[in-house]
């Protein structure tokens, strides 16, 4: 008896390797919280910690989305209904609890708007998940211009076109806690949405999270075994508004501030955009997309009237070049990561890098020349570019940029074959002798 | 009364025939390729700022062939070089391109003509009242919207059902696999039809221009109501859609004219509602401040009791 039954080495390893996966899931989740208490120390100008509150609501509301767009293969064109209403919600508990008539402290209010979001959810979705496809985009546009412009008109609750405002110093604090700075607000969202994400995270491996991939994939097969697609629908939208909520209470909390804006067509409108920038694909990629699109949105609009055109360019590029989003096209990377390989294709990459930004510059540059020609006060011809002054009213700066653009584009379609092909060579499996 | 009724039927009909000539396109498009393109009211408001921009320079007759055209043009280079890339992705991925391609045309709008509407006005030619009738005149321009409008449908139901592109067109939307096989280059018919409904969209945009005003908002305003009478009338069908145009526009004119509240009404039979609350308001919305979600209420309520709309036969 001095060797093991193989039996018992199986099942030995087999623990060895659930133990290695539970230790790399919990891992990531510790990573995550020790960054998020990290960097306000690390990030010190005054604009970080506004714009990461930011990121960590859109965070929330781009992982609630993609509840249903990614796992659950709905499309919505009315999310930011249930993210408006828990904000609506919230504010208005806030305020009651400022006026001492509840008793409720800050940092359980996003539960609230959760809450809110969760029983709108189950209103609207008690209906609209009947069926899949475009008849549920349709009834999720109806739902969403229906309570935007109901938000109008119900004066009292919505605040008409100012809103309603709320104060979270008012609430009763909760161990000191008073929230008076944004950095308190920070590890507030912080904690939320760590928090958030781990139970949709533990939501999606939960046995109606893994139906919710099967109903999308094919709904009759599902069926056969013995789930109703209906239901499973509704449970998925459920949680999906319920964050969405959560992410709404956070906004009420942050802003102290909330319109009929936050629950309109755009607002539904840019969470699609951020998802799929990131990826539906993959649990990481509403992450990635919301924390790109937030970025590029706080710093776009520092320096552009017309961020939006820009972040329109690259969702656009996005559908056409690369449909699996950000986090896809990392993923993509794994086979070569692997294989350790991912040095090779340094080299195309950079020159395909450098060559799009040559492109990108070009465009830039026309686009916001035209921008100041059409749009600045009469008189006003300067503008600064790229660190430079240019004059609209001068030939040389469209020249200029304008064979950026096309230089740029020739050699594009040159080097991204190049690129595409030491992507193909590097990710070939490894030859095992 | 009579005269209300009357003008609300006359602006209801000229508001139905301008739904009709962007939804004709868009259920075509729909029927054809199954997509739902959102970036059809943008082409709408294109054809619009073209025109506009036109008419400074050849003035406005020119403008109203050159502007449909030109966006008939770009709708063709959309789904040439945009669409058809995106097809092999499924349907999901050619309705985010277009949701897409509506933000990105709503910009460039905004980047090439500026925030501020654009005072795209009525040519002096039509510019007076037609006739009079009690105390309210009708305007030449209406009229002639009405006109080109009729015209425009008369000859598309022409080319549709009298003549063989019309013919191979239709047996596109339903048997695309057999038109192929029998040899014909499928895909082209694609482009032209959504050349062509998006050339019906802008010329709606020429002609409404003057009338509902040239702003980079216009396409949103008028996008998701278009929308609405598609699917109401049943995606694909042409019947449906021109029923459907008619339902909403008559219901929206009249509903605006309706001073009519909750309260008000419960009133009448006798019950008296306290205002109160958080939803006081609910009690005291007239019929007139409703009319402009209606049509999300009808669309929702079709939507629940009947997917396939009004007239349509299949759901996606």
């Amino acid at each position: 008896m001095s060797t093991p039954a193989p039996a018992t080495v199986r099942a030995l390893e087999l623990e060895k390797t659930a133990r290695a996966q539970r230790l790399r899931r919990y891992g990531v989740w510790i990573a995550a919280a020790a960054i998020l208490v990290g960097l306000p120390h690390v990030l010190r100008t005054p604009v970080a910690i506004p714009v990461m509150n930011q990121m960590g609501i859109a965070v929330v509301f781009a992982l609630s989305y993609n509840m249903l767009l990614g796992q659950g293969g709905m499309l919505s064109f009315g999310h930011a209904v249930y993210f408006g209403l828990g904000g609506f919600i919230a504010a208005h508990v806030l305020n009651l609890a400022g006026r001492g008539v509840l008793y409720l402290p800050v940092p359980l209010l996003p539960l609230v708007g959760g809450l809110g979001g969760l029983v709108f959810a189950a209103l609207f979705g008690s209906f609209s998940t009947t069926r899949a496809g475009t008849v549920f985009a349709m009834i999720s546009l109806g739902v969403g211009e229906l309570m935007a412009s109901s938000a109008l008109i119900l004066d009292k609750f919505f605040g008409g076109e100012e809103g309603i405002t709320t104060n979270r110093a008012k609430a009763p604090a909760l161990l000191g806690l008073d929230f008076t700075t944004d950095r308190h607000v920070y590890y507030l969202i912080a904690f939320w949405a760590l928090a958030a994400a781990a139970m949709m995270s533990a939501f999606s491996r939960t046995p109606v999270g893994r139906m919710a991939n099967a109903v999308r994939d094919n709904p009759e097969r599902a069926e056969f075994v013995g789930y109703s697609q209906r239901w499973v629908r509704f449970v998925s939208f459920c949680a999906a508004g319920l964050f969405a909520g959560v992410a709404g209470g956070l906004f009420a909390v942050n802003y102290e501030i909330l319109t009929a804006e936050n629950m309109g067509l755009s607002a539904s409108g840019s969470v699609l955009l951020m998802t799929y920038i990131g990826g539906v694909g993959y649990f990481i990629g509403p992450i990635l997309g919301a924390v790109i699109f937030t970025f590029l949105q706080s710093m776009l609009s520092d320096y552009t009237g017309m961020w939006l055109l820009y972040l329109g360019i690259l969702f656009l590029a996005t559908v056409l070049f690369v449909p699996a989003g950000f986090a896809g096209v990392l993923m993509l990377h794994a086979p070569a990561w692997r294989a350790r390989r991912l040095g090779r294709l340094l080299g195309p990459y950079l020159l395909a890098g450098l060559l799009g930004l040559v492109v990108a510059v070009g465009v830039v540059g026309l686009l916001e020349m035209i921008h100041v020609v059409v749009s600045a006060p009469t008189g006003r011809t300067a503008k600064r570019l790229f660190w430079m002054t240019v004059d609209v009213r001068t030939l040389w700066p469209w020249l200029a940029f304008a064979t950026l653009a096309v230089a740029g584009a020739v050699g594009l379609r040159w080097a991204a074959p190049q690129a595409a092909k030491a992507f193909t060579e590097a990710s070939r499996p490894v030859e095992t002798r | 009364m009579l005269e209300l009724v009357l003008f609300s039927l006359l602006n209801g009909l000229v508001f139905a025939t301008l739904l009709f000539m962007l939804s004709s396109g868009l259920t075509l498009i729909f029927g054809m390729m199954g997509v739902l393109n959102f970036a059809h009211a943008g082409f709408y408001m294109l054809g619009a700022y073209f025109a506009y921009t036109l008419t400074g320079y050849l003035g406005f007759w020119p403008a109203l062939v050159v502007a449909p055209l030109l966006v008939g043009l770009l709708g063709a280079a959309v789904e040439r070089y945009g669409l058809r890339r995106v097809h092999r992705f499924g349907h999901l991925a050619e309705l985010i391109f277009t949701f897409g391609v509506a933000v990105v045309i709503e910009e460039v709008v905004q980047l090439a003509w500026g925030r501020t509407a654009k005072s795209y006005e009525v040519p002096a030619l039509l510019d007076f009242p037609l006739f009079r009738l009690f105390r309210t005149s009708f305007p030449a321009y209406k009229a002639f919207m009405l006109l080109v409008s009729v015209g425009i449908f008369v000859f598309l139901f022409a080319i549709l059902t009298r003549t063989r592109a019309g013919l191979i067109i239709q047996a596109s939307l339903t048997h695309p696999g057999m038109v192929a096989m029998l040899g014909h280059d499928v895909p082209r018919v694609f482009m032209l039809v959504f050349g062509t409904g998006s050339a019906l969209a802008g010329l709606a945009g020429v002609i409404a221009g003057p009338v509902l005003g040239t702003f980079p908002g216009m396409a949103q305003v008028l996008g998701t109501i278009v929308f609405v009478v598609v699917v109401i009338g049943g995606l694909g069908s042409l019947t449906g859609a021109f029923a459907a145009s008619l339902l909403i526009a008559i219901v929206q004119t009249f509903a605006v004219a309706l001073d009519v509240s909750l309260s008000s009404a419960l009133a009448t039979v006798g019950l008296r509602m306290s205002a109160g609350g958080m939803l006081q308001d609910l009690w005291k919305v007239t019929i007139a401040q409703v009319a402009p979600i209606m049509p999300y209420l009808l669309l929702v309520l079709i939507l629940v009791v009947r997917p396939t709309g009004l007239f349509g036969t299949r759901e996606t």
